[in-house]
């Protein structure tokens, strides 16, 4: 745990310094907006977005390296595939009624199919597990100035339209007939969840970006009266678990990553026998 | 014609719906007038759930109109109270009970944000169904009929003049019915009652008026059951309706 802290503070390591910081300042938008996945139950849609950041990560690769237009890089590819992503997904949960998860699932897998396409046909090696599983290690000041940004944003939005994301989420018949514009609520939420799950692709990685949204606000779900304790909640449990991911990763020599994921199901797992015991012990 | 058209609360002629290619329902005449009480009965699948969202809007005829308060549903929402089933509702979703009753006030300001004015009168309408001691409770640790008391609440804090209810009597035990048809019959007062129930056989004595949907409309007259096999049976008076015989628009009853 020394060697833990002594490495957060080497001036040496820097980058070490920077995933600290990113994972907590991170935690604001992962816990607000995985809150709202959670109980809305959307993290499937979370999960089709995920994949389709693949695809703009791979556009921009390509654009980069192939076509070389600089100023349209990998990060830019992620956050456009994300909201494109984002305004389909809101397209057919309002049009396709039935077919939603067919739509969800196709766009789950072509959004990757396009990512490694567009990795194959880029000069030079990119190495396509760095993005599918994330490397917190790897975030750069510019990252970091994302994080801060989405921050503001994030909070921003919410802390305005709190109650009309909560009637969305609860009812979103009963807000449309209070005369509540809930299609472009919904987008807008499914905008903030595309900003927030680029950020998680970098810190997790795309396979593991659901974990992270959803588990920290399915364990503060069981302790929860409200949506504003749950996020509350949520928010310090995903900072817990990076730090703490961070630490055991550190002393393990283990990959970030992965170490987060199992923290938080480890937690998750606990909270929910704990409920059951305590349920049990009532009776 | 007129002048009856404006005074009637829901008016729906020749109406017909469907979904894809079958027919939900066809050549619905309905008249509801203002602090009517009006039952919908019928057999799951018959088309009242649909006919209930084509009143709010939700769903557009294929042919005929649909009036309330003589104009579009779309314009007319406002004005009416929804209560939904409360089933459908998310057992695990975090949220107090003020918070659903705050839902009414909805779509009076652009952020969402409640005023003072807005949480009193959820407040108010919480204390009208005898929930205000529970108001911080969370929705999800009250019992079936007080969550159904609390949608009520709900579509009272909106403050319509019409109010429509998808099957509120579905899973409630005898006492929270009883209970229920007490508030209905205060309510009725100022309001225009619109329930839906999947009973076909009995309704309550407190409708003036039942309708039965099977893909067609009707009103059917009712007779009085009294009697103490009946009130031992469903702890109450009731009233038989009569599929076997059609009336106009008015409805009657055989005492």
């Amino acid at each position: 745990m020394t060697e833990f802290i002594s490495a957060v503070f080497d001036p040496t390591m820097p980058f070490f310094r920077y995933a600290l910081l990113t994972g907590i300042f991170a935690s604001l938008p992962f816990g607000i907006i995985g809150t709202f996945v959670v109980v809305r139950r959307i993290s499937y849609i979370a999960g089709a977005i995920s994949h389709c950041v693949l695809g703009g990560i791979g556009l921009g690769l390509y654009l980069e390296k192939a076509m070389g237009i600089t100023w349209f890089g990998p990060m830019t590819g992620a956050v456009l595939a994300a909201l494109l992503a984002a305004v389909i997904l809101t397209l057919v949960s309002h049009h396709a009624r039935q077919r939603e998860d067919s739509v969800i699932g196709a766009l789950w897998a072509v959004g990757m199919a396009t990512g490694l396409l567009f990795i194959a046909r880029t000069p030079g090696y990119v190495d396509p597990m760095s993005y599918l599983f994330g490397n917190i290690l790897l975030v750069s000041k510019g990252d970091f100035l994302f994080v801060l940004a989405l921050d503001v944003v994030v909070l921003g939005l919410v802390g305005i339209f709190y109650h009309k994301f909560l009637a969305v989420c609860f009812d979103e018949e009963f807000a449309r007939l209070r005369g509540m514009r809930t299609g472009w609520i919904y987008l807008l939420l499914l905008c903030l969840t595309a900003l927030t799950i680029v950020l998680l692709v970098r810190v997790v990685g795309i396979v593991m970006v659901i974990a992270l949204l959803t588990l920290p606000a399915a364990v503060a779900g069981n302790f929860s009266r409200n949506i504003f304790q749950m996020m509350l909640l949520a928010v310090l449990f995903c900072a817990a678990f990076v730090v703490l991911g961070l630490g055991v990763s550190f002393g393990l020599d283990l990959p970030s990553g992965p170490i987060i994921i199992v923290i938080a199901a480890i937690v998750y797992l606990f909270t929910l026998l704990g409920g059951r015991v305590m349920t049990a012990l009532k009776k | 014609m007129n002048q009856k058209l404006q005074s009637c609360a829901v008016t729906i002629s020749d109406l017909s719906f469907s979904y894809d290619s079958q027919v939900v329902l066809t050549d619905v005449n309905l008249e509801v007038h203002p602090f009517d009480s009006i039952c919908v009965v019928g057999p799951n699948g018959g088309g009242k759930t649909t006919l209930i969202k084509l009143i709010l809007g939700l769903l557009t005829p294929d042919t005929g109109t649909v009036r309330v308060f003589d104009k579009k549903p779309e314009e007319a929402r406002l004005r009416i109270g929804y209560v939904p089933q409360y089933a459908q509702y998310d057992p695990q979703f975090p949220i107090s009970v003020l918070e659903v009753v705050c839902m009414g006030r909805l779509g009076r300001s652009f952020t969402g944000r409640y005023s003072r004015q807005d949480r009193e009168q959820a407040m108010k309408s919480l204390a009208e169904t005898g929930l205000a001691d529970i108001a911080a409770r969370p929705f999800t640790f009250i019992s079936g009929g007080q969550r159904q008391r609390v949608l009520i609440a709900r579509a009272l804090a909106c403050g319509g003049d019409i109010l429509i209810l998808d099957e509120p009597t579905a899973n409630i035990d005898h006492e929270s019915e009883l209970q229920f048809f007490d508030l209905l019959t205060k309510l009725n007062k100022r309001m225009t009652i619109f329930m839906v129930t999947h009973e076909v056989g009995f309704a309550s004595t407190f409708f003036k008026r039942v309708a039965c949907v099977n893909k067609q409309v009707m009103i059917h007259p009712t007779s009085a059951l009294t009697g103490d096999l009946i009130r031992e049976m469903y702890g109450g008076d009731l009233q038989m309706i009569r599929h076997d015989h059609c009336c106009s628009g008015e409805g009657h009853s055989h005492d």
